[in-house]
Protein backbone atom coordinates (compact mmCIF):
# COMPACT_ATOMS: atom_id res chain seq x y z
CA UNK A 1 0.00 0.00 0.00
CA UNK A 2 0.98 3.68 -0.53
CA UNK A 3 1.45 6.10 2.14
CA UNK A 4 2.15 8.81 1.53
CA UNK A 5 2.50 11.80 3.95
CA UNK A 6 -0.11 14.27 3.72
CA UNK A 7 0.87 18.15 3.93
CA UNK A 8 -0.84 20.77 5.87
CA UNK A 9 -2.11 23.28 4.43
CA UNK A 10 0.20 26.35 4.86
CA UNK A 11 2.81 23.77 3.40
CA UNK A 12 0.37 23.09 0.71
CA UNK A 13 0.24 27.10 0.09
CA UNK A 14 4.06 26.77 0.00
CA UNK A 15 4.68 24.23 -2.80
CA UNK A 16 1.62 25.82 -4.95
CA UNK A 17 3.31 29.42 -4.86
CA UNK A 18 6.37 27.82 -5.98
CA UNK A 19 4.84 26.28 -8.64
CA UNK A 20 3.22 29.13 -9.97
CA UNK A 21 6.99 30.68 -10.94
CA UNK A 22 7.74 27.25 -12.40
CA UNK A 23 4.58 27.43 -14.56
CA UNK A 24 5.64 31.32 -15.39
CA UNK A 25 9.00 30.24 -16.16
CA UNK A 26 8.26 26.88 -18.09
CA UNK A 27 5.60 29.07 -20.29
CA UNK A 28 7.98 31.91 -20.72
CA UNK A 29 11.07 29.51 -21.80
CA UNK A 30 8.42 27.84 -24.23
CA UNK A 31 6.40 30.73 -25.38
CA UNK A 32 3.19 28.62 -25.66
CA UNK A 33 1.05 27.24 -22.57
CA UNK A 34 -2.40 27.86 -21.23
CA UNK A 35 -1.57 30.18 -18.55
CA UNK A 36 -4.49 31.23 -17.79
CA UNK A 37 -6.15 27.57 -16.77
CA UNK A 38 -2.96 26.29 -15.27
CA UNK A 39 -2.83 29.65 -12.97
CA UNK A 40 -6.60 28.68 -11.65
CA UNK A 41 -6.03 25.05 -11.22
CA UNK A 42 -2.97 25.22 -9.07
CA UNK A 43 -4.45 25.00 -6.02
CA UNK A 44 -6.70 22.34 -6.56
CA UNK A 45 -3.40 20.34 -8.03
CA UNK A 46 -1.31 21.12 -4.70
CA UNK A 47 -3.73 20.05 -2.51
CA UNK A 48 -4.30 17.26 -4.22
CA UNK A 49 -0.26 16.09 -4.81
CA UNK A 50 0.41 17.50 -1.03
CA UNK A 51 -2.23 16.30 0.75
CA UNK A 52 -5.35 13.92 -0.71
CA UNK A 53 -3.09 11.80 -3.01
CA UNK A 54 -1.73 8.75 -2.57
CA UNK A 55 1.04 7.21 -4.97
CA UNK A 56 4.86 6.41 -5.13
CA UNK A 57 6.72 8.77 -7.76
CA UNK A 58 9.45 5.68 -7.73
CA UNK A 59 6.64 3.20 -8.77
CA UNK A 60 4.17 5.69 -10.59
CA UNK A 61 2.27 1.80 -11.66
CA UNK A 62 1.85 0.69 -8.14
CA UNK A 63 -1.38 -1.10 -8.32
CA UNK A 64 -2.37 0.30 -5.08
CA UNK A 65 -1.71 4.56 -6.25
CA UNK A 66 -5.18 6.71 -6.31
CA UNK A 67 -5.78 7.79 -9.67
CA UNK A 68 -5.58 11.39 -10.35
CA UNK A 69 -7.03 12.31 -14.07
CA UNK A 70 -6.26 15.76 -15.48
CA UNK A 71 -9.25 16.19 -17.72
CA UNK A 72 -8.71 19.87 -19.14
CA UNK A 73 -4.91 18.13 -20.57
CA UNK A 74 -4.30 21.68 -22.35
CA UNK A 75 -2.95 22.57 -18.64
CA UNK A 76 -0.76 20.50 -18.87
CA UNK A 77 2.31 22.92 -17.58
CA UNK A 78 0.19 23.12 -14.00
CA UNK A 79 0.21 19.21 -14.42
CA UNK A 80 3.48 19.02 -14.92
CA UNK A 81 4.84 21.16 -12.41
CA UNK A 82 2.95 19.55 -9.65
CA UNK A 83 4.24 16.02 -10.68
CA UNK A 84 8.26 17.57 -11.21
CA UNK A 85 7.41 19.10 -7.56
CA UNK A 86 6.10 15.68 -6.26
CA UNK A 87 9.13 14.16 -7.23
CA UNK A 88 7.99 12.61 -10.78
CA UNK A 89 10.49 13.80 -12.76
CA UNK A 90 13.78 16.75 -12.39
CA UNK A 91 12.07 20.36 -11.91
CA UNK A 92 14.72 20.65 -14.56
CA UNK A 93 12.89 18.96 -17.25
CA UNK A 94 10.08 21.52 -17.31
CA UNK A 95 12.47 23.25 -19.43
CA UNK A 96 11.93 20.66 -22.26
CA UNK A 97 7.94 21.45 -22.53
CA UNK A 98 6.95 21.37 -26.09
CA UNK A 99 10.73 21.01 -27.24
CA UNK A 100 11.14 18.75 -29.86
CA UNK A 101 10.39 15.01 -29.15
CA UNK A 102 10.41 16.01 -25.37
CA UNK A 103 8.03 13.96 -23.30
CA UNK A 104 6.40 17.32 -22.24
CA UNK A 105 3.97 17.07 -24.86
CA UNK A 106 1.47 20.36 -25.15
CA UNK A 107 -1.02 17.98 -23.95
CA UNK A 108 -0.20 14.89 -21.46
CA UNK A 109 0.57 11.57 -22.77
CA UNK A 110 0.73 8.56 -20.21
CA UNK A 111 2.64 6.53 -22.86
CA UNK A 112 5.54 8.89 -22.69
CA UNK A 113 5.26 10.02 -18.83
CA UNK A 114 4.75 7.77 -16.33
CA UNK A 115 2.45 9.17 -13.47
CA UNK A 116 -0.44 10.34 -16.03
CA UNK A 117 -2.85 8.33 -16.30
CA UNK A 118 -4.74 8.57 -19.49
CA UNK A 119 -3.73 11.17 -22.85
CA UNK A 120 -6.00 13.88 -22.83
CA UNK A 121 -6.47 17.17 -24.57
CA UNK A 122 -9.63 16.42 -26.24
CA UNK A 123 -11.86 17.87 -23.98
CA UNK A 124 -14.90 15.81 -22.02
CA UNK A 125 -12.48 12.35 -21.78
CA UNK A 126 -11.64 12.43 -18.37
CA UNK A 127 -14.39 11.89 -16.35
CA UNK A 128 -15.64 8.36 -18.63
CA UNK A 129 -11.95 7.46 -17.74
CA UNK A 130 -12.35 7.90 -13.98
CA UNK A 131 -16.18 6.31 -13.99
CA UNK A 132 -14.39 3.18 -15.46
CA UNK A 133 -11.11 3.47 -12.93
CA UNK A 134 -13.63 3.92 -9.67
CA UNK A 135 -16.05 0.66 -11.17
CA UNK A 136 -12.67 -0.88 -11.79
CA UNK A 137 -11.96 -0.40 -8.00
CA UNK A 138 -15.24 -1.46 -6.57
CA UNK A 139 -14.94 -4.77 -8.71
CA UNK A 140 -11.71 -5.80 -7.32
CA UNK A 141 -12.62 -4.47 -3.68
CA UNK A 142 -9.93 -2.08 -3.66
CA UNK A 143 -9.60 1.15 -1.46
CA UNK A 144 -8.02 3.74 -3.34
CA UNK A 145 -9.52 6.24 -4.76
CA UNK A 146 -10.15 7.83 -8.19
CA UNK A 147 -10.28 12.11 -8.83
CA UNK A 148 -10.62 14.05 -12.04
CA UNK A 149 -10.53 17.82 -12.87
CA UNK A 150 -12.21 19.39 -15.17
CA UNK A 151 -12.37 22.71 -16.84
CA UNK A 152 -16.02 24.37 -16.56
CA UNK A 153 -16.37 24.99 -20.13
CA UNK A 154 -15.67 21.33 -20.65
CA UNK A 155 -18.53 20.43 -19.09
CA UNK A 156 -20.49 21.36 -22.24
CA UNK A 157 -19.14 18.61 -23.58
CA UNK A 158 -22.09 15.82 -23.91
CA UNK A 159 -19.55 13.11 -22.63
CA UNK A 160 -19.63 14.25 -19.38
CA UNK A 161 -22.95 14.11 -18.87
CA UNK A 162 -23.03 10.22 -19.91
CA UNK A 163 -20.62 9.77 -17.46
CA UNK A 164 -22.06 11.42 -14.25
CA UNK A 165 -25.51 9.50 -14.70
CA UNK A 166 -23.48 6.47 -15.11
CA UNK A 167 -21.39 7.18 -12.01
CA UNK A 168 -24.30 8.16 -9.68
CA UNK A 169 -26.33 4.94 -11.17
CA UNK A 170 -23.22 3.24 -10.39
CA UNK A 171 -22.95 4.27 -6.90
CA UNK A 172 -19.56 5.36 -7.38
CA UNK A 173 -18.39 6.72 -3.50
CA UNK A 174 -14.90 6.31 -5.26
CA UNK A 175 -14.75 8.92 -6.88
CA UNK A 176 -14.53 12.93 -6.60
CA UNK A 177 -14.81 15.32 -9.80
CA UNK A 178 -13.47 19.04 -8.88
CA UNK A 179 -14.16 21.11 -11.74
CA UNK A 180 -12.33 24.05 -11.71
CA UNK A 181 -14.96 26.83 -11.95
CA UNK A 182 -13.12 29.90 -13.37
CA UNK A 183 -16.18 31.29 -15.56
CA UNK A 184 -14.05 31.25 -18.26
CA UNK A 185 -13.76 29.31 -21.46
CA UNK A 186 -11.16 30.35 -24.61
CA UNK A 187 -12.94 32.47 -26.52
CA UNK A 188 -15.27 33.84 -23.70
CA UNK A 189 -17.14 33.78 -20.24
CA UNK A 190 -18.72 30.55 -20.08
CA UNK A 191 -21.87 32.52 -19.18
CA UNK A 192 -21.84 34.05 -22.35
CA UNK A 193 -21.21 31.25 -24.29
CA UNK A 194 -23.87 28.13 -22.66
CA UNK A 195 -24.50 28.74 -19.27
CA UNK A 196 -23.37 26.27 -16.82
CA UNK A 197 -25.40 27.61 -13.77
CA UNK A 198 -27.15 26.51 -11.83
CA UNK A 199 -23.72 23.79 -11.66
CA UNK A 200 -23.88 22.51 -8.56
CA UNK A 201 -27.76 22.15 -8.76
CA UNK A 202 -27.48 20.41 -12.19
CA UNK A 203 -24.73 17.55 -10.21
CA UNK A 204 -26.99 17.13 -7.44
CA UNK A 205 -29.79 16.53 -9.69
CA UNK A 206 -27.58 13.94 -11.79
CA UNK A 207 -27.61 12.24 -8.40
CA UNK A 208 -24.19 13.35 -6.64
CA UNK A 209 -22.87 14.66 -2.92
CA UNK A 210 -21.86 18.42 -4.15
CA UNK A 211 -20.31 21.06 -2.54
CA UNK A 212 -18.90 24.42 -3.65
CA UNK A 213 -15.28 25.74 -2.33
CA UNK A 214 -12.98 28.36 -2.76
CA UNK A 215 -10.85 27.19 -5.41
CA UNK A 216 -7.51 28.97 -4.12
CA UNK A 217 -8.24 28.11 -0.06
CA UNK A 218 -6.05 24.80 0.34
CA UNK A 219 -7.81 24.44 3.65
CA UNK A 220 -11.38 24.19 2.36
CA UNK A 221 -9.98 22.36 -0.68
CA UNK A 222 -8.38 19.95 1.61
CA UNK A 223 -11.04 19.64 3.81
CA UNK A 224 -13.79 18.79 1.28
CA UNK A 225 -11.47 16.61 -0.69
CA UNK A 226 -11.04 14.57 2.46
CA UNK A 227 -14.44 14.86 4.08
CA UNK A 228 -16.26 11.70 4.96
CA UNK A 229 -17.95 9.83 2.14
CA UNK A 230 -21.57 9.94 1.73
CA UNK A 231 -22.22 5.73 0.92
CA UNK A 232 -23.20 5.08 -2.78
CA UNK A 233 -22.85 8.98 -4.19
CA UNK A 234 -19.58 10.32 -6.34
CA UNK A 235 -18.77 13.67 -5.34
CA UNK A 236 -18.33 17.27 -6.76
CA UNK A 237 -16.63 19.91 -5.77
CA UNK A 238 -17.45 22.98 -7.51
CA UNK A 239 -14.30 24.82 -7.08
CA UNK A 240 -14.32 28.80 -7.39
CA UNK A 241 -11.24 29.51 -8.93
CA UNK A 242 -10.03 33.03 -10.79
CA UNK A 243 -8.04 31.99 -13.89
CA UNK A 244 -4.91 33.78 -13.80
CA UNK A 245 -4.94 33.69 -9.85
CA UNK A 246 -1.97 35.26 -8.84
CA UNK A 247 -0.78 37.64 -11.28
CA UNK A 248 -2.46 40.71 -11.29
CA UNK A 249 -2.08 41.82 -15.18
CA UNK A 250 -3.28 38.47 -16.06
CA UNK A 251 -5.80 37.46 -13.52
CA UNK A 252 -9.25 36.84 -14.83
CA UNK A 253 -9.16 38.08 -18.22
CA UNK A 254 -10.46 36.16 -21.00
CA UNK A 255 -7.60 37.31 -23.28
CA UNK A 256 -5.23 35.28 -21.15
CA UNK A 257 -6.71 31.92 -22.03
CA UNK A 258 -3.12 31.08 -23.91
CA UNK A 259 -1.47 34.12 -24.47
CA UNK A 260 2.12 34.23 -24.06
CA UNK A 261 3.70 37.03 -21.76
CA UNK A 262 6.59 39.24 -22.99
CA UNK A 263 9.84 38.77 -21.64
CA UNK A 264 9.17 41.95 -19.60
CA UNK A 265 5.64 40.55 -18.49
CA UNK A 266 7.45 37.27 -17.52
CA UNK A 267 9.73 39.69 -15.12
CA UNK A 268 7.00 41.06 -13.67
CA UNK A 269 4.71 38.44 -12.87
CA UNK A 270 7.81 36.64 -11.33
CA UNK A 271 8.32 39.94 -9.17
CA UNK A 272 5.20 39.89 -8.33
CA UNK A 273 5.14 36.27 -6.99
CA UNK A 274 8.39 37.17 -5.04
CA UNK A 275 6.82 40.17 -3.47
CA UNK A 276 3.78 37.58 -2.23
CA UNK A 277 3.97 35.45 0.56
CA UNK B 1 -25.85 -16.03 -51.79
CA UNK B 2 -26.99 -17.04 -55.02
CA UNK B 3 -25.29 -20.47 -54.58
CA UNK B 4 -26.69 -23.80 -53.42
CA UNK B 5 -24.51 -23.47 -50.16
CA UNK B 6 -26.79 -22.18 -47.94
CA UNK B 7 -28.56 -25.27 -48.51
CA UNK B 8 -25.48 -27.42 -47.77
CA UNK B 9 -23.50 -26.08 -45.48
CA UNK B 10 -24.10 -25.47 -42.13
CA UNK B 11 -23.72 -21.16 -41.34
CA UNK B 12 -22.58 -20.12 -38.22
CA UNK B 13 -23.41 -16.50 -36.44
CA UNK B 14 -19.86 -15.50 -35.46
CA UNK B 15 -21.44 -14.01 -32.63
CA UNK B 16 -22.11 -17.27 -30.63
CA UNK B 17 -18.21 -18.03 -31.21
CA UNK B 18 -17.48 -14.55 -29.51
CA UNK B 19 -19.52 -15.08 -26.51
CA UNK B 20 -18.59 -18.56 -25.79
CA UNK B 21 -15.35 -17.62 -26.22
CA UNK B 22 -15.45 -14.67 -23.61
CA UNK B 23 -17.42 -16.97 -21.25
CA UNK B 24 -14.76 -19.75 -20.83
CA UNK B 25 -11.78 -17.07 -20.65
CA UNK B 26 -14.06 -15.03 -18.14
CA UNK B 27 -14.35 -18.70 -15.96
CA UNK B 28 -10.93 -18.95 -15.69
CA UNK B 29 -9.97 -15.17 -15.34
CA UNK B 30 -11.35 -12.35 -13.58
CA UNK B 31 -9.82 -9.48 -14.78
CA UNK B 32 -12.42 -10.30 -18.12
CA UNK B 33 -15.26 -7.72 -17.76
CA UNK B 34 -17.70 -6.46 -20.44
CA UNK B 35 -18.68 -3.38 -21.16
CA UNK B 36 -22.02 -2.81 -23.34
CA UNK B 37 -23.93 0.42 -24.34
CA UNK B 38 -27.54 -1.52 -23.87
CA UNK B 39 -26.15 -3.84 -26.53
CA UNK B 40 -26.51 -6.97 -24.36
CA UNK B 41 -28.84 -8.91 -26.40
CA UNK B 42 -27.56 -7.84 -30.09
CA UNK B 43 -23.63 -8.39 -28.68
CA UNK B 44 -24.90 -11.94 -27.30
CA UNK B 45 -24.00 -11.11 -23.79
CA UNK B 46 -27.15 -12.59 -22.08
CA UNK B 47 -25.27 -15.40 -20.56
CA UNK B 48 -22.29 -13.71 -19.64
CA UNK B 49 -24.64 -11.37 -17.69
CA UNK B 50 -26.38 -14.16 -16.32
CA UNK B 51 -23.43 -15.61 -14.61
CA UNK B 52 -21.83 -12.42 -13.57
CA UNK B 53 -24.12 -9.46 -13.80
CA UNK B 54 -21.61 -7.77 -11.89
CA UNK B 55 -19.10 -8.03 -14.40
CA UNK B 56 -20.58 -6.60 -17.59
CA UNK B 57 -21.37 -2.94 -16.92
CA UNK B 58 -24.11 -1.23 -19.34
CA UNK B 59 -23.46 2.64 -19.55
CA UNK B 60 -26.26 2.74 -21.36
CA UNK B 61 -26.56 4.07 -24.81
CA UNK B 62 -23.81 6.13 -24.10
CA UNK B 63 -20.61 5.48 -27.10
CA UNK B 64 -18.02 8.11 -25.86
CA UNK B 65 -18.48 7.18 -22.49
CA UNK B 66 -18.92 3.32 -23.41
CA UNK B 67 -14.82 3.92 -24.85
CA UNK B 68 -13.99 5.97 -22.08
CA UNK B 69 -14.93 4.11 -19.21
CA UNK B 70 -13.44 0.41 -20.79
CA UNK B 71 -10.10 2.79 -20.55
CA UNK B 72 -10.62 3.48 -16.75
CA UNK B 73 -11.31 -0.62 -16.01
CA UNK B 74 -8.39 -1.09 -18.01
CA UNK B 75 -6.37 1.44 -15.86
CA UNK B 76 -7.86 -0.14 -12.86
CA UNK B 77 -6.18 -3.45 -14.11
CA UNK B 78 -8.94 -5.34 -15.28
CA UNK B 79 -9.43 -6.44 -19.28
CA UNK B 80 -12.39 -5.05 -20.95
CA UNK B 81 -14.45 -6.04 -23.60
CA UNK B 82 -15.90 -3.32 -25.07
CA UNK B 83 -19.34 -4.48 -27.18
CA UNK B 84 -21.39 -2.66 -29.26
CA UNK B 85 -22.68 -2.39 -32.71
CA UNK B 86 -19.77 -1.36 -34.69
CA UNK B 87 -21.06 1.56 -36.48
CA UNK B 88 -21.94 3.19 -33.03
CA UNK B 89 -18.75 2.49 -31.75
CA UNK B 90 -16.35 3.55 -33.77
CA UNK B 91 -18.30 6.60 -35.36
CA UNK B 92 -19.79 8.00 -32.51
CA UNK B 93 -16.77 7.06 -30.25
CA UNK B 94 -14.16 7.33 -32.72
CA UNK B 95 -12.17 10.05 -30.53
CA UNK B 96 -12.44 8.01 -27.65
CA UNK B 97 -11.15 5.57 -29.35
CA UNK B 98 -8.02 7.30 -30.80
CA UNK B 99 -7.58 9.30 -27.67
CA UNK B 100 -8.46 6.60 -24.54
CA UNK B 101 -7.37 3.59 -26.60
CA UNK B 102 -5.19 3.69 -29.01
CA UNK B 103 -2.60 6.83 -28.35
CA UNK B 104 -2.93 6.09 -24.37
CA UNK B 105 -2.16 2.17 -25.23
CA UNK B 106 -5.32 1.41 -22.82
CA UNK B 107 -5.81 -2.33 -22.77
CA UNK B 108 -9.03 -2.47 -23.98
CA UNK B 109 -10.67 -5.16 -26.71
CA UNK B 110 -13.16 -3.20 -28.56
CA UNK B 111 -16.10 -5.74 -30.34
CA UNK B 112 -17.56 -4.24 -33.28
CA UNK B 113 -20.72 -6.26 -33.16
CA UNK B 114 -22.93 -6.73 -36.16
CA UNK B 115 -20.35 -4.49 -38.83
CA UNK B 116 -20.72 -4.16 -42.45
CA UNK B 117 -23.96 -4.12 -43.77
CA UNK B 118 -24.97 -6.69 -41.24
CA UNK B 119 -28.11 -4.33 -40.56
CA UNK B 120 -28.95 -4.01 -43.96
CA UNK B 121 -32.73 -3.46 -44.37
CA UNK B 122 -32.06 -0.80 -41.88
CA UNK B 123 -30.08 1.70 -43.94
CA UNK B 124 -27.21 3.60 -44.34
CA UNK B 125 -27.00 5.23 -40.41
CA UNK B 126 -26.83 1.14 -39.23
CA UNK B 127 -24.30 -0.08 -41.96
CA UNK B 128 -20.75 0.13 -40.50
CA UNK B 129 -18.74 -0.12 -43.96
CA UNK B 130 -16.83 2.99 -42.62
CA UNK B 131 -15.47 0.98 -39.56
CA UNK B 132 -12.06 -0.27 -40.65
CA UNK B 133 -11.01 3.27 -42.77
CA UNK B 134 -12.06 5.19 -39.58
CA UNK B 135 -9.79 2.70 -37.32
CA UNK B 136 -6.95 1.26 -39.58
CA UNK B 137 -5.72 5.06 -39.61
CA UNK B 138 -5.08 5.41 -35.61
CA UNK B 139 -1.29 3.68 -34.56
CA UNK B 140 -1.40 1.60 -32.06
CA UNK B 141 -4.44 -0.18 -32.97
CA UNK B 142 -4.38 -4.39 -33.89
CA UNK B 143 -7.74 -4.53 -35.93
CA UNK B 144 -8.69 -8.45 -36.67
CA UNK B 145 -11.85 -9.26 -38.80
CA UNK B 146 -12.29 -13.26 -38.29
CA UNK B 147 -13.49 -15.27 -41.20
CA UNK B 148 -15.32 -17.83 -39.13
CA UNK B 149 -16.25 -19.33 -35.95
CA UNK B 150 -13.15 -21.24 -35.11
CA UNK B 151 -10.90 -17.74 -36.01
CA UNK B 152 -13.56 -15.90 -34.05
CA UNK B 153 -12.54 -17.83 -30.82
CA UNK B 154 -8.64 -17.63 -31.79
CA UNK B 155 -9.32 -14.22 -32.14
CA UNK B 156 -10.53 -13.45 -29.28
CA UNK B 157 -8.50 -16.20 -27.19
CA UNK B 158 -5.64 -13.66 -28.80
CA UNK B 159 -7.02 -10.39 -27.88
CA UNK B 160 -7.57 -11.56 -24.65
CA UNK B 161 -4.37 -12.80 -23.53
CA UNK B 162 -2.62 -9.66 -25.48
CA UNK B 163 -1.78 -6.73 -23.38
CA UNK B 164 -2.45 -4.41 -26.35
CA UNK B 165 -5.57 -2.34 -27.30
CA UNK B 166 -7.29 -4.65 -30.40
CA UNK B 167 -10.39 -3.52 -32.24
CA UNK B 168 -12.12 -7.14 -33.25
CA UNK B 169 -14.83 -6.87 -36.51
CA UNK B 170 -17.65 -9.14 -35.85
CA UNK B 171 -20.63 -9.92 -38.61
CA UNK B 172 -23.67 -11.41 -37.72
CA UNK B 173 -24.07 -12.81 -40.71
CA UNK B 174 -24.15 -16.81 -41.21
CA UNK B 175 -20.87 -17.98 -42.67
CA UNK B 176 -19.19 -21.65 -43.35
CA UNK B 177 -16.75 -23.03 -40.75
CA UNK B 178 -13.54 -22.36 -43.26
CA UNK B 179 -10.90 -23.33 -40.99
CA UNK B 180 -9.70 -26.43 -39.15
CA UNK B 181 -9.64 -27.37 -35.82
CA UNK B 182 -5.96 -27.36 -34.97
CA UNK B 183 -5.82 -23.93 -36.90
CA UNK B 184 -3.93 -21.00 -35.04
CA UNK B 185 -4.46 -17.31 -35.27
CA UNK B 186 -1.60 -15.10 -34.89
CA UNK B 187 -1.41 -11.10 -36.12
CA UNK B 188 0.29 -10.22 -39.36
CA UNK B 189 -1.37 -13.54 -40.25
CA UNK B 190 -3.34 -14.37 -43.56
CA UNK B 191 -4.48 -17.35 -43.86
CA UNK B 192 -3.90 -18.40 -47.41
CA UNK B 193 -7.29 -20.98 -48.32
CA UNK B 194 -6.75 -21.39 -51.73
CA UNK B 195 -3.50 -22.47 -53.91
CA UNK B 196 -3.46 -20.90 -57.29
CA UNK B 197 -0.95 -18.43 -59.27
CA UNK B 198 -3.11 -16.99 -62.44
CA UNK B 199 -5.03 -14.14 -59.73
CA UNK B 200 -5.64 -13.97 -56.06
CA UNK B 201 -9.11 -12.99 -54.59
CA UNK B 202 -8.66 -11.22 -50.98
CA UNK B 203 -11.32 -11.21 -48.74
CA UNK B 204 -12.20 -10.78 -45.27
CA UNK B 205 -14.97 -11.83 -42.87
CA UNK B 206 -17.75 -12.77 -44.46
CA UNK B 207 -17.14 -12.30 -47.83
CA UNK B 208 -14.16 -15.37 -47.63
CA UNK B 209 -16.35 -17.32 -48.25
CA UNK B 210 -17.75 -16.19 -51.80
CA UNK B 211 -13.75 -15.76 -52.80
CA UNK B 212 -13.18 -19.43 -52.35
CA UNK B 213 -17.02 -20.32 -54.07
CA UNK B 214 -15.62 -17.88 -57.28
CA UNK B 215 -12.35 -19.46 -57.04
CA UNK B 216 -14.03 -23.16 -57.75
CA UNK B 217 -15.75 -21.42 -60.17
CA UNK B 218 -12.86 -19.95 -62.12
CA UNK B 219 -10.73 -23.07 -62.24
CA UNK B 220 -13.64 -24.55 -64.49
CA UNK B 221 -12.52 -21.78 -67.07
CA UNK B 222 -8.86 -22.98 -66.28
CA UNK B 223 -7.75 -20.10 -64.02
CA UNK B 224 -6.32 -20.83 -60.53
CA UNK B 225 -7.42 -18.31 -58.14
CA UNK B 226 -5.39 -17.90 -55.09
CA UNK B 227 -7.62 -17.44 -52.32
CA UNK B 228 -6.48 -14.77 -48.81
CA UNK B 229 -8.24 -14.33 -45.88
CA UNK B 230 -6.86 -10.89 -44.72
CA UNK B 231 -7.94 -11.73 -40.77
CA UNK B 232 -5.05 -9.45 -39.76
CA UNK B 233 -5.78 -5.46 -41.54
CA UNK B 234 -3.31 -3.76 -38.56
CA UNK B 235 -0.38 -5.27 -38.68
CA UNK B 236 -0.85 -6.54 -42.64
CA UNK B 237 0.28 -10.10 -43.17
CA UNK B 238 3.10 -8.01 -45.88
CA UNK B 239 4.83 -11.52 -46.78
CA UNK B 240 1.74 -13.32 -48.09
CA UNK B 241 0.19 -10.43 -49.73
CA UNK B 242 3.10 -9.32 -51.64
CA UNK B 243 4.06 -12.97 -52.11
CA UNK B 244 0.77 -12.96 -54.01
CA UNK B 245 0.98 -9.84 -55.96
CA UNK B 246 4.11 -10.87 -57.13
CA UNK B 247 3.76 -14.10 -57.80
CA UNK B 248 0.06 -13.92 -59.62
CA UNK B 249 0.08 -10.67 -60.84
CA UNK B 250 -3.28 -9.93 -60.34
CA UNK B 251 -5.10 -8.94 -57.07
CA UNK B 252 -9.08 -8.39 -56.92
CA UNK B 253 -10.21 -7.75 -53.14
CA UNK B 254 -13.22 -8.01 -52.02
CA UNK B 255 -14.61 -6.66 -48.69
CA UNK B 256 -18.41 -5.65 -46.49
CA UNK B 257 -16.97 -2.21 -46.25
CA UNK B 258 -16.42 1.26 -48.18
CA UNK B 259 -13.61 0.45 -51.19
CA UNK B 260 -12.55 3.76 -49.78
CA UNK B 261 -10.06 2.73 -46.96
CA UNK B 262 -11.03 -0.74 -46.19
CA UNK B 263 -8.76 -3.84 -46.35
CA UNK B 264 -8.65 -3.50 -50.39
CA UNK B 265 -6.93 0.15 -49.38
CA UNK B 266 -4.75 -1.41 -47.12
CA UNK B 267 -3.18 -3.69 -49.49
CA UNK B 268 -2.81 -1.03 -52.54
CA UNK B 269 -0.99 0.59 -49.99
CA UNK B 270 1.36 -2.15 -49.62
CA UNK B 271 1.28 -3.76 -53.24
CA UNK B 272 1.56 -0.60 -54.83
CA UNK B 273 4.64 0.54 -52.98
CA UNK B 274 6.36 -2.37 -52.50
CA UNK B 275 5.25 -5.19 -55.57
CA UNK B 276 2.83 -3.00 -58.52
CA UNK B 277 0.56 -5.42 -60.26
CA UNK B 278 -2.83 -5.25 -61.43
CA UNK B 279 -5.88 -4.63 -59.15
CA UNK B 280 -9.32 -4.09 -58.65
CA UNK B 281 -11.23 -3.29 -55.13
CA UNK B 282 -14.62 -4.37 -54.52
CA UNK B 283 -16.58 -3.29 -51.85
CA UNK B 284 -19.28 -0.16 -51.26
CA UNK B 285 -19.13 2.52 -53.89
CA UNK B 286 -21.66 4.83 -52.13
CA UNK B 287 -23.76 4.46 -49.16
CA UNK B 288 -25.62 0.95 -49.55
CA UNK B 289 -29.47 1.04 -50.75
CA UNK B 290 -31.71 -1.15 -48.24
CA UNK B 291 -31.69 -4.78 -48.42
CA UNK B 292 -30.52 -7.96 -46.39
CA UNK B 293 -27.16 -8.25 -45.85
CA UNK B 294 -26.35 -10.85 -48.75
CA UNK B 295 -28.24 -9.30 -51.16
CA UNK B 296 -26.18 -6.23 -50.49
CA UNK B 297 -23.29 -7.56 -50.91
CA UNK B 298 -24.51 -9.30 -54.55
CA UNK B 299 -25.91 -5.71 -55.23
CA UNK B 300 -22.15 -4.38 -55.05
CA UNK B 301 -20.77 -6.65 -57.15
CA UNK B 302 -19.88 -9.03 -54.64
CA UNK B 303 -22.07 -12.63 -55.55
CA UNK B 304 -20.06 -15.27 -56.96
CA UNK B 305 -20.68 -14.40 -60.07
CA UNK B 306 -19.80 -10.75 -59.84
CA UNK B 307 -16.40 -12.06 -58.29
CA UNK B 308 -15.94 -14.33 -61.50
CA UNK B 309 -16.99 -11.29 -63.82
CA UNK B 310 -14.16 -9.59 -62.02
CA UNK B 311 -11.71 -11.37 -62.02
CA UNK B 312 -12.05 -11.90 -65.42
CA UNK B 313 -11.91 -8.56 -66.39
CA UNK B 314 -9.07 -7.81 -64.51
CA UNK B 315 -7.36 -10.94 -66.63
CA UNK B 316 -7.90 -9.30 -69.39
Amino acid sequence: MVDRKSLPPVEVARHCHSMRKLIIQTIGTAGMGHIGGDLSVTDILGSLYFHVLQYDPEQPHHPERDRFIMSKGHCAVALYTVMASAGYFPVDELSTFIQPRSRLNGHPCNVKLPGVETSTGPLGHGLPVGVGAAIGAKLQQKSWQVFVVVGDGELQEGSNWEAAMTAAYKQLDNLTLIIDRNRMQQGDHTQDVTSMEPLADRFTAFGWETHEVDGHDHAALINALTAPRTPGMPRCLVAHTIKGNGISFIRDRVEWHHKVPTPEQIEQALAELESTP
Amino acid sequence: MSTATENQVMLHDCRDAFAATLEQLARADERIVTVANDSVGSSKLGSFRKQWPERLVNVGIAEQSLVGVGAGLANSGLIPFVCAASCFLTGRALEQIKADIAYSQANVKLCGISSGVAYGQLGPTHHSIEDLAWTRVLDGLEIFVPVDDVETAQVIRYVADSDRPAFVRLSRMGVPTLMSEDYQFRPGQAPVLRQGNDITLIGCGVTVCRALEAAEQLAQSGIEARVISCTSIAPLDRNTLLSAARETGHLLTLEEHSVRGGMGSAVAELVAQEAPCRMKLLGFESFAPTGAAGWLLDDAGMSVEGIVTSAHALLK
